[in-house]
């Protein structure tokens, strides 16, 4: 068991790392990409507008956490 | 060599030159402290690990359909990408202290060198756990960057060429010099590793997710030069504002 959550940890700090929230708002534009795509609109401009602004908030978030 | 394969090779060389050369600086540690046969042991079973993991992984990975790969590729870069973005740009701004190879190197060796000596198998078991833990942990994140970006681009073999070409040179400087490679600008390959990855992961995805590229493939630049213009902005926003907090504290002092 012991050996198991070190393995899940492993892959969580590899994968997500510091900021959890990346992750979550990273799934949460793609989900928005794939609903838009699905509805035959033009979907590839929403990552390039999303992801600058997901990453200007986790450089906040780590700033004041530092 | 079409532009995606180009980016394809350039971004595994970059991305596996940075993990090699932290190996590196391991491996020459416990060399050095604990002695060459139990550091090279620890490499030589580090690597054993990781070519089985490649061999399991990497034909399980093609008879993925393309885009469902992309799409959960895409997604792991994006997010894996962002994590090393950050880091780097938190560092290019002076908010964080940059990566410093003789630093690690010196802080490995002093723990190496007074850890206590227990021998198993006719190795120095400190030392064969040291470089065994640093080449693993190091090689996969090469690992899973070779199998993510070849798999979605289609081609592992390209992919694992440009790590090669990364090990080579890693390995053969590292060999005729005999010390860290403080010398290669690692904070900048990391900078750049973060740009590729990020914008591998937003190409991917959005193709994963059903969108479709204005431009196909030829998209992929406009991507990243967009993904290096919001870094480096970001880079002189934060400077800016760093230098403005450190300043007036350096006034009272």
């Amino acid at each position: 068991m012991k050996r198991l959550a070190a393995f899940g940890r492993f892959w969580w700090e590899f994968v997500i790392g510091d900021d959890w929230l990346v992750a979550v708002l990273v799934a949460i534009a793609i989900g928005a990409t794939a609903v838009l795509a699905g509805a035959n609109v033009a979907a590839w401009w929403l990552l390039p507008v999303a992801v600058p602004l997901v990453l200007w908030l986790s450089l906040r978030r780590a700033i004041r956490s530092a | 060599m079409s532009t995606g394969n180009a980016f394809l090779v350039l971004s595994a060389f970059l991305a596996s030159g940075v993990e090699f050369v932290e190996a590196l600086t391991i491996v020459l540690a416990a060399g050095l402290a604990r002695g060459w046969r139990s550091s090279l042991a620890g490499l030589g079973a580090a690597t054993v690990v990781l070519a089985v993991t490649v061999a399991v992984l990497g034909p399980a990975l093609t008879v993925i359909p393309l885009q469902a790969l992309r799409l959960v590729v895409g997604a792991l870069l994006l997010v894996f990408g962002l994590q090393w973005l950050r880091k780097a740009i938190l560092r290019a701004s002076g908010y964080k202290a940059l990566h410093d190879e003789d630093a690690i190197f010196a802080r490995e060796l002093a723990e190496a060198q007074s850890a206590a000596h227990l021998e198993r198998a006719g190795v120095d078991w400190y030392g064969f756990t040291l470089a065994f833990k640093g080449v693993l942990l190091e090689g996969l994140e090469v690992v899973f960057i070779v199998l993510t970006f070849g798999s979605a681009q289609g081609s592992i073999p390209l992919a694992a060429l440009g790590a090669a070409a990364a090990l080579v040179l890693v390995a053969g400087v590292g060999i005729a010099v005999r010390a860290p490679l403080a010398r290669v600008p690692e904070n900048a390959m990391k900078f750049a590793v973060g740009v590729m990855l990020t914008t591998f992961g937003i190409f991917w995805s959005a193709e994963g997710a059903g969108a479709d590229w204005p431009g196909s493939d030829a998209a992929l630049l406009g991507v990243l030069g967009f993904v290096c213009l919001f870094s480096f902005l970001f880079v002189r926003l934060l400077r800016r504002e760093h230098r403005s907090v450190i300043r007036p504290v350096e006034v009272e002092a």
